[in-house]
């Protein structure tokens, strides 16, 4: 189970440019650790992370291993209409996770 | 069997012999392929582009760093793509962000891991076609304790 | 006359080797700009992942009876807060001593007969980091009388055992040197009261026993396995000996 956690104002002013935060629960398994019985532990990050709001994509991030464990991201965007910001990622073994957030957008 | 004096004389020579590898190291810059990945040769200017990060971080496992370009958001000049490079991460592009004229601001931080104390590069990508970056230099502490836990 | 002396200076001695430290300090306290800001943002902070999910699991029915924690215990943030100040304590039906961890696994087994929690799981970490959150702020306050006290007495023994390879107790880094430097790190107190916490050293949260795990393998000592008796008897210890801190869970140390 991929868990996220996403932070918006719970209002904005149409044209308001607010700020978007995003804490994924990913260990961004870097590639280069072992496990007990001396294994690499394969590399598994999350690789691809899209926000869309009210369905048109506003911002994407490419992500490494240099990226850390349990990824924070933090952008800005404006606030036009009201609906949700929706986020959708992929890590190395192909499972995908998404989380939404309401936008309420006031005047 | 060395003299103290032949030992310490030996082991300045080594000094000497290590500093002038590490100038040669410096000389052959590790971001010039990564630059040249992302801005297809096209050259880049110094500027416009903050890049924050402690200068003395607790742990290389979460450091935070925040990215800010100076520039509109319009349709007509906006920033499209940051960057962030590495000069010793095994894999040196830390990430790269992809911007709209939606975003209003371009500004992005994010906590990364670091394999050292190194310097790090964010370059911006503006919608005229042109590369700023800014660098900034970062040690890294650790533990001061072994931890199997 | 001498011998009354002798006799009162040596019980001085004893009580300032078992007093708290003057003044009490979190750990948050020893911890970098950096760190502080991270534990104090309540989402910036990565244990709030775990506090998260834990607020999932708390509703979520386990065993055969379908409970969820919720089911019996309601609103955790009414039912709940305060509650972990007062661990570890002993279980009435028991008489042992149980850790938060223990209490939660206690209720799964005996209320909701549902399979244990593996100690240290995500699960067991995001149900106890979920119900000590709702004590933030509310300073510790454990029991040591009555069937407490000879766990607390092992547990004070333990943290003035010299052990492992560097011949280390707790008491000589986190009473002798707290505020002092060992490499790049400022030496704590030594207080359970942020616990589970995420480190970033770990990548992820952890309990205090994993903690307890961290400074026997840095003094080259054995560790114990989690849940072990030793841990639980010292968990006591520590929490009287930081009584009256106010309790942070999900602490952020590096």
């Amino acid at each position: 189970m991929s868990l996220a956690r996403i932070q918006v104002p719970p209002s904005a002013k149409r044209g308001e440019v607010i700020e978007v935060r995003i804490a994924i629960q990913h260990a961004m398994e870097a590639g280069f650790r072992y496990d007990n019985n001396g294994r690499t532990i394969p590399k598994n990050v999350i690789n691809t992370l899209v926000a869309r709001y009210n369905g048109t994509e506003v911002f994407r991030a490419e992500l490494g291993s240099g990226i850390s464990a349990n990824p924070y991201l933090q952008f800005f965007m404006t606030a036009e209409a009201s609906g949700d910001i929706e986020f959708s990622w992929v890590d190395d073994a192909g499972e995908r996770g998404s989380e939404r957030a309401a936008i309420v957008v006031v005047g | 069997m060395p003299t103290r004096r032949q030992f310490v004389h030996a082991a300045g020579t080594l000094a000497a012999a290590s500093l002038l590898s590490l100038d040669v190291a410096a000389q052959s810059d590790p971001f010039a392929p990564l630059i040249a990945d992302f801005t297809g040769g096209a050259p880049i200017k110094q500027g416009r582009v903050t890049l924050d990060i402690p200068e003395l971080a607790d742990n290389g496992n979460a450091v935070p760093l925040r990215v800010s370009v100076e520039n509109d958001m319009s349709s007509a000049s906006h920033v499209q793509r940051i960057t962030i490079l590495s000069e010793k991460n095994p894999r040196p592009v830390i990430g790269t962000f992809h911007l709209t004229p939606r975003n209003g601001r371009a500004l992005i931080s994010t906590r990364i891991r670091l394999n050292g104390a190194q310097r790090l590069m964010a370059i911006a990508q503006l919608s005229d076609g042109t590369y700023w970056s800014a660098s900034a230099d970062v040690i890294v502490t650790s533990s001061a304790c072994w931890d199997e836990s | 006359m001498t011998a009354c002396l002798l006799a009162i200076v040596i019980l001085a001695a004893c009580s300032t080797q078992a007093a708290q430290p003057v003044p009490l300090k979190s750990g948050v306290e020893f911890a970098s700009a950096d760190v502080r800001s991270l534990q104090q943002d309540d989402f910036a902070n990565p244990g709030m992942l775990w506090v998260t999910r834990g607020a999932k699991l708390w509703l979520e029915p386990a065993g055969s009876d379908g409970k969820a924690c919720g089911t019996c215990h309601g609103d955790a943030n009414r039912s709940m807060k305060g509650v972990a100040s007062r661990y570890p304590r002993i279980d009435s039906v028991s008489t042992g001593l149980i850790n938060l961890e223990g209490r939660i696994q206690q209720c799964r087994e005996r209320r909701q007969h549902a399979p244990l929690m593996a100690y240290e799981s995500d699960e067991l970490l995001a149900l106890t980091a979920y119900v000590a959150s709702q004590s933030r702020g509310i300073p510790v306050n454990v029991e040591i009388d009555g069937f407490h006290r000879a766990h607390f007495e092992r547990g004070r023994a333990m943290y003035y055992q010299r052990v492992g390879q560097m011949n280390l107790a707790c008491t000589n880094c986190h009473d002798a040197n707290w505020s002092k430097k060992l490499g790049a790190e400022t030496v704590s107190q030594g207080h359970g009261n942020a616990y589970p916490i995420y480190r970033l050293e770990w990548q992820a949260a952890g309990s205090l026993q994993r903690r307890f795990r961290s400074c026997l393998s840095g003094v080259r000592a054995e560790m114990f396995p989690y849940g072990a008796a030793e841990y639980l008897d010292l968990e006591l210890y520590l929490a009287w000996r930081g009584q009256g801190l106010a309790i942070e869970t999900p602490g952020v140390r590096r």
